[in-house]
């Protein structure tokens, strides 16, 4: 069947081509033959002539933002839908969904960017690629005055990762930051209080040792790795590199008390048996399934579990009565007698430097994306939090978050991860000497892991 | 056929001696007709080699264009000298090694059924050939969420308990060749197929009626027979598995040291935008496939021809 109307296809496709003028088979089915290669070209330059029409009407009408944004349950797209109605007819957003993990989605940007491609208008970017970008004169910087506007009232974190040189390159859309959750269940059976002042790692790990439950974590080899790193090194007050402006020569601090301190963490979890089987390949994703199993306990992770724990709890997926049972808590801290260092995320909405409408409309459509009512909007629909502090206190967020208070202070007490064009090997360069975690230890991973950055960041070394 | 096959190679030189006025043209013919073929091919494959090369010799990042600077073989040095890149080269080894070997003794093995097969001839054949109709990237998908600590099946069939699969490199590096082989043993099958057919039937009935048990027959008649086809089918394997990269990409991501040599290079190249380093790494991985294909032609004397079957 499906042979015989290939057959029949090619038939016609080769009349059709062959034309009229050049007949080469003769017989009765000539006419037929000549009449329907004619309607078939009447149909390919009908169909030609419609697309060039709609190319018309594209260019002649409304200016078009293309805007790539993170994947996420659709609420950006609303908020593009709800700004091209604001806007009156003046441009209208269209989105497009970049892959699923940061890295990737910096790399299709990066090479399109790289390609001056006039097509990236807004970009929805991590905070930790900004720089790069930025450096690379890849985005459009905001004036004095439209930093003004994006940065007043927003989360000092926020401003910082957007900021480079001197000068804002995104504007701040939302925040994120992790806290601890956890069994209260198990918390109760280990006998400790996460929510007390002086929570340490050591801690909770002892506690979910001794309750026999485990502290999820997210130690794959990727991002959110370098995520945990970087909070531990933060908490126990270190850095991992500093002087990041003077780019391959930045100085490389993770080699410290306070990285030395970060590895015996990680190493302690890792071999203990509060650690997930699958640590070195844990994800957020993973770490959650871990929480909601039985030998689920602890867990750091971003402030999407609430709403995630919730609609999985509704649909049946997982056990209705674990959102009873999940707790929060601060993120826990490294040294009792100093606040924990939370890790900082969320989305920066960067303007393409090669863009048709980067200095009128592209700016506008950000302006109106960033508002604190569209933020709310958007926290409200993906449970995603805002870039600013006032969101927080709105009393439907409030009903709707009851952990809201302790996001806001998570992220005004949360440690960005290092500023540097040169991000992307730094980060792969720490996850390639500190992985798999169970590996780490705190005499020498450190010491190795700022000889390799070095050696990355000079490029004398393979990654 | 096989009479041809023996024949051709000692008739060669003899015909290169006295070339005729004709034959001279014919083959001036030849080299016109398939010069469009090969200018073509020299654009889409000279100019990027040419190009990879010369950008080899640069230190220079996409997003640092204005710093490019040129260092000579200083990226080949790094390269050479850092000990991932043998670590990788060893990986890329042990899984070309492991899965051509298993792949050669199973796709004999599938090709005589299919050889053999009396009845349901045709669904035994696109059984055996399905796999190789997957997108290597869905076969890993796959195979990989079969393996998986929470979605997986794996474990629970055989009572692993939870026993991580890719957080630990030898297991890891098991389910990524157990894939390898799953997906293209067919391939191997299906050029065996081949060379089976060539096989003259009336040796093997000889060796029958001479009184040669099945394991002789297949020893002294079959393989002594297919060797040409044997080694072509080892070599086009060979020279892909060696370039693996979906599985690993897909399955570890590189980590648990079973990234692989293409992988290596998309690393340097995709995620460290570092154009220079990259395209020494591609410079390498070229040169390796050459050297494998070189010793298999040279040193095995397997030509390519004679599998085609175009002579």
């Amino acid at each position: 069947m499906s042979e015989r109307a290939k057959d029949g296809r090619g038939d016609q496709g080769a009349r059709a081509r062959r034309g009229p003028g050049r007949r080469t088979r003769g017989g009765p089915a000539r006419p037929r033959a000549r009449g329907r290669a004619r309607a078939l070209r009447g149909a390919v330059a009908a169909a030609l002539l419609a697309g060039g029409l709609a190319a018309c009407g594209g260019d002649g009408g409304t200016p078009t933002l293309h805007w790539y944004i993170n994947p996420d349950n659709g609420g950006q797209a609303r908020l593009a839908e709800a700004c091209t109605k604001a806007a009156g007819g003046r441009y209208r957003i269209v989105t497009s969904i970049l892959p699923n993990d940061a890295t990737q989605q910096r790399e299709q940007l990066i090479r399109r960017l790289a390609a001056k491609d006039d097509q990236l208008d807004i970009m929805s970017l991590d905070p930790v690629f900004v720089a790069e970008a930025a450096n690379a004169g890849f985005l459009r910087p905001f004036t004095a005055d439209e930093a003004r506007q994006f940065t007043q009232g927003v989360f000092p974190a926020a401003v910082e990762s957007s900021t480079w040189k001197g000068r804002l390159y995104a504007a701040p859309f939302w925040a994120n930051t992790q806290i601890l959750w956890y069994r209260k269940s198990a918390a109760q059976k280990a006998g400790v209080d996460p929510n007390a002042p002086d929570f340490t790692w050591d801690k909770m790990i002892d506690a979910a040792v001794r309750a026999g439950v485990t502290v999820g974590v997210q130690g794959n080899k990727y991002e959110g790795y370098m995520v945990w790193i970087n909070a531990l090194v933060a908490s126990a007050g270190g850095r991992i590199i500093s002087a990041a402006e003077r780019g391959n020569d930045a100085s490389i601090d993770i080699d410290s008390p306070a990285g030395r301190e970060a590895a015996r963490i990680i190493g302690k979890l890792a071999r203990s048996k509060a650690a997930s089987p699958s640590l070195s390949t844990d994800m957020e994703e993973q770490a959650r399934s871990l929480l909601n199993s039985d030998r689920g306990g602890f867990m750091v992770n971003w402030g999407y579990i609430w709403r995630a724990e919730n609609d999985d709890a509704k649909s049946g997926v997982i056990d209705k009565n674990i959102p009873n049972d999940l707790g929060w808590a601060p993120y826990p801290r490294v040294r009792a007698d100093q606040p924990g260092r939370p890790p900082f995320g969320g989305i920066e909405l960067g303007i393409g430097a090669f863009g048709k409408y980067k200095d009128t409309h592209a700016v506008d459509a950000v302006r109106c994306i960033t508002t604190p009512e569209n933020m709310k909007k958007y926290m409200l629909d993906s449970g995603n939090p805002a870039a600013r502090p006032e969101v927080f206190d709105d009393p439907e967020v409030r009903r709707e978050f009851p952990m809201a208070t302790m996001i806001r202070d998570s992220i005004n007490a949360a440690a960005p991860r290092p500023n540097t064009p040169y991000y992307t090997d730094l980060s792969a360069a720490v996850q390639s000497r500190w992985h798999p975690p169970a590996s780490v230890n705190p005499e020498s991973t450190p010491r190795r892991s700022a000889e390799f950055v070095r050696a990355v960041l000079r490029d004398e070394a393979l990654l | 056929m096989t009479a041809q096959v023996e024949t051709a190679p000692a008739a060669r030189p003899a015909a290169r001696s006295e070339i005729s006025d004709r034959a001279r043209a014919e083959r001036r013919l030849g080299l016109l007709l398939s010069a469009p073929a090969v200018i073509v091919m020299l654009l889409v494959t000279g100019y990027p080699l040419l190009n990879a090369v010369y950008l080899s010799l640069f230190n220079y990042r996409l997003t640092a264009p204005q710093d490019r600077e040129f260092v000579g073989l200083r990226n080949y040095i790094t390269a050479l000298s850092d000990g991932l890149f043998w670590q990788d080269v060893f990986t890329t080894f042990l899984i070309t090694a492991i899965t051509v070997a298993v792949e050669l003794v199973l796709g004999f093995g599938l090709a005589m059924v299919m050889h053999r097969a009396v009845f349901a001839r045709r669904t035994v054949r696109t059984a055996i050939l399905l796999p190789y109709g997957i997108v290597t990237v869905i076969s890993a998908f796959a195979w990989r969420y079969a393996f998986d600590l929470q979605s997986g099946f794996v474990n629970s069939w055989f009572g692993l308990g939870d026993f991580a699969w890719f957080s630990d490199r030898w297991a890891a590096l098991f389910v990524i060749c157990l894939s390898e082989v799953w997906k293209t043993t067919p391939f191997i099958s299906l050029l065996l197929l081949a060379g089976l057919a060539q096989v003259p039937h009336d040796l093997s009935e000889a060796a029958t009626v001479d009184g040669a048990t099945a394991w002789q027959r297949l020893r002294r008649v079959i393989i002594p027979n297919m060797k040409a086809a044997i080694l072509v089918a080892v070599l086009f394997r060979t020279l892909d598995a060696w370039r693996i990269f979906d599985n690993p990409f897909v399955m570890t991501r590189g980590q648990e040291q079973t990234a692989t040599l293409s992988f290596l290079t998309y690393d340097q190249t995709i995620t460290r935008t570092s154009i220079g380093m990259g395209n020494a790494v591609g410079v390498l991985l070229f040169l390796s496939v050459v050297l494998i294909a070189a010793v298999f032609i040279r040193g095995f004397r397997v030509d390519l021809s004679q599998v085609r079957g175009d002579r």
